[in-house]
């Protein structure tokens, strides 16, 4: 599996780390209920097709990517840097 | 049919034509006591249970497939009890008693053999914790016992010992481990559960679960509709998407694990091994090949193959540990669909929803615990309470912060 990373192009898997579900951006407020770091932190939509989860481009640029990809064919359809998304 | 030496051998003389099959065929019912949907390891072994311990036998077994098409049929095959925590390791213990008596129980040659797994350590460091688990494992009653460099070159002299990067300070021997046949434990369970009227039905898929105020009546299949006041979701890998049909999110993420055959060998690994360094483990089968596995691939996948990074790291591993291994050819290689959760422990549960309740998230380790998850989740389904040396595989322990964190390495599901 390859990445296009938006800076640096198209890389080798080996070069970045995975970190999980885009569940991760999505941090409650501070005082929000316990329901909802729960779900932040553990609860899962964990779908089989197309999914966006979050990778660090360790060896490389050093930015954090949202890639939309799918878990059954592994074909990647979008790379975009976290920076950016936020902004 | 009752098998028995003699049998095999009257059936070997004339022309084996007397041989029945092991379960029966039938055709889903209206309604049921209870439905297993999954009918893999831990769900034929929950229904034998329930039919055993609990004389609830008007259940029936969905399997989108074929019984022990999924992980019970790709995997690696180990059975051991080392385990650590509290909650992990009575629970163990209780399995692999289970396993000692699996194969008279269920009147099936499941080829259980112990013997013995030995854990590698490469520094003093791994070595003052592996000192630390085999008195827990003591303490629990089962057997450890520490092997130094030479204990261990006396079990093992083909391993590299001479090694300078990943130096090997000894092992932690575990007599009573040792592996088993992965199918025979699906048809040894499945035969038991179908001879005391449980229904095991195939090619028969669940597509979703019924739910009126708060309690779950039964399930949509592509076979039909089939009432039940209590289902079990038993479905390994899946366990995000049955869930999903019932309106909840896991603390589940679906990781890929590969695992590696070579070709038929003379005997020559005679232990289970596993390699501290990284994920390594081995061992040989009765058929002589060399099976052996790593780490998981490291991100979401249910793509059922693994990518050639993890490929190269195993066989990295492998020639490390003993370059020996380098002579023999890799026949096959597979990946199964780990649900993993976030601390690497199992969940064996009630859900919110009345008479719904699940058993998931064994990570890569699921194999060992076949007969005690069973034995747990049957008694949960049929008394309502939690098995007690499974109370601590709670649905809500990631909320309430009751981790069972084995290895210590977080609460990301790709890092167990």
């Amino acid at each position: 599996m390859r990445l296009k990373c938006p800076l640096c192009g198209d890389r080798d898997r080996r070069e970045f780390y995975y970190y999980g579900a885009e569940d991760y951006l999505h941090r409650p407020a501070e005082g929000a209920p316990l329901a909802d770091w729960d779900n932040y932190l553990h609860l899962r939509d964990n779908p089989a097709g197309m999914t966006r989860d979050l990778w660090y481009h360790e060896a490389g640029c050093a930015q954090w990517l949202c890639v939309t990809r799918n878990t059954v064919t592994h074909e990647i359809s979008g790379v975009k840097l976290v920076a950016e998304r936020t902004k | 049919m009752r098998y028995s030496g003699l049998k095999v051998i009257t059936q070997g003389l004339f022309g084996n034509a007397g041989w029945t099959p092991a379960w029966r065929d039938p055709a889903p019912k209206a309604e049921y006591d209870a439905i297993i949907i999954g009918g893999g390891g831990h769900g034929l072994a929950t229904a034998y249970y329930l039919a055993k311990n609990h004389g609830l036998t008007n259940v029936a077994v969905l399997e989108k497939s074929h019984i022990g098409s999924g992980n019970i049929g790709r995997n690696t095959t180990i059975v051991r009890a080392n385990y650590f925590l509290p909650g992990n390791s009575e629970f163990y213990s209780h399995s692999l008693k289970l396993w000692e008596g699996m194969e008279a129980d269920l009147n099936y040659n499941v080829m259980h053999s112990q013997r013995g797994l030995i854990n590698l350590f490469h520094s003093d460091g791994q070595r003052d914790a592996f000192v630390r688990r085999g008195n827990a494992m003591i303490n629990q009653g089962d057997d450890a016992i520490l092997l130094d460099r030479e204990g261990v070159r006396e079990h093992l002299p083909y391993l590299d010992f001479e090694q300078t990067r990943f130096p090997i300070y000894g092992g932690l021997l575990h007599p009573r481990g040792g592996s088993a046949r992965h199918d025979a434990v699906a048809w040894g369970y499945a035969r038991g559960a179908d001879q005391r009227g449980v229904d095991l039905i195939q090619n028969c898929e669940v597509t979703g679960i019924d739910i009126a105020n708060g309690k779950v009546v039964g399930v949509q299949t592509t076979r039909g509709a089939i009432r039940a006041k209590k289902v079990g979701i038993i479905v390994a890998g899946r366990s995000s998407q049955v869930a999903a049909m019932a309106g909840m999110r896991l603390p589940i993420e679906s990781h890929i694990l590969q695992a590696f055959v070579t070709e038929g060998l003379k005997p020559v690994i005679n232990h289970v091994v596993s390699f501290g360094m990284g994920h390594f483990y081995i061992s040989q089968s009765d058929k002589g090949g060399l099976v052996f596995g790593g780490d998981l691939d490291f991100y979401a996948s249910y793509a059922s193959r693994g990518n050639l990074p993890m490929v190269e790291h195993v066989m990295e591993a492998g020639m490390t540990l003993m370059p020996m291994i380098g002579r023999a050819k890799v026949l096959r290689s597979w990946g199964g669909i780990m649900d993993m959760s976030p601390d690497g422990s199992p969940i064996i549960d009630k859900t919110h929803i009345d008479g719904l309740f699940i058993d998931c998230g064994w990570n890569y380790g699921g194999f060992k615990a076949v007969p005690a998850s069973g034995w747990c989740m049957a008694h949960l389904m049929a008394t309502g309470e939690s098995h007690e040396v499974a109370r601590k595989f709670r649905l809500d322990r990631f909320a309430t912060g009751h981790l069972l964190d084995e290895e210590g390495t977080g609460s990301q599901h790709n890092l167990h």
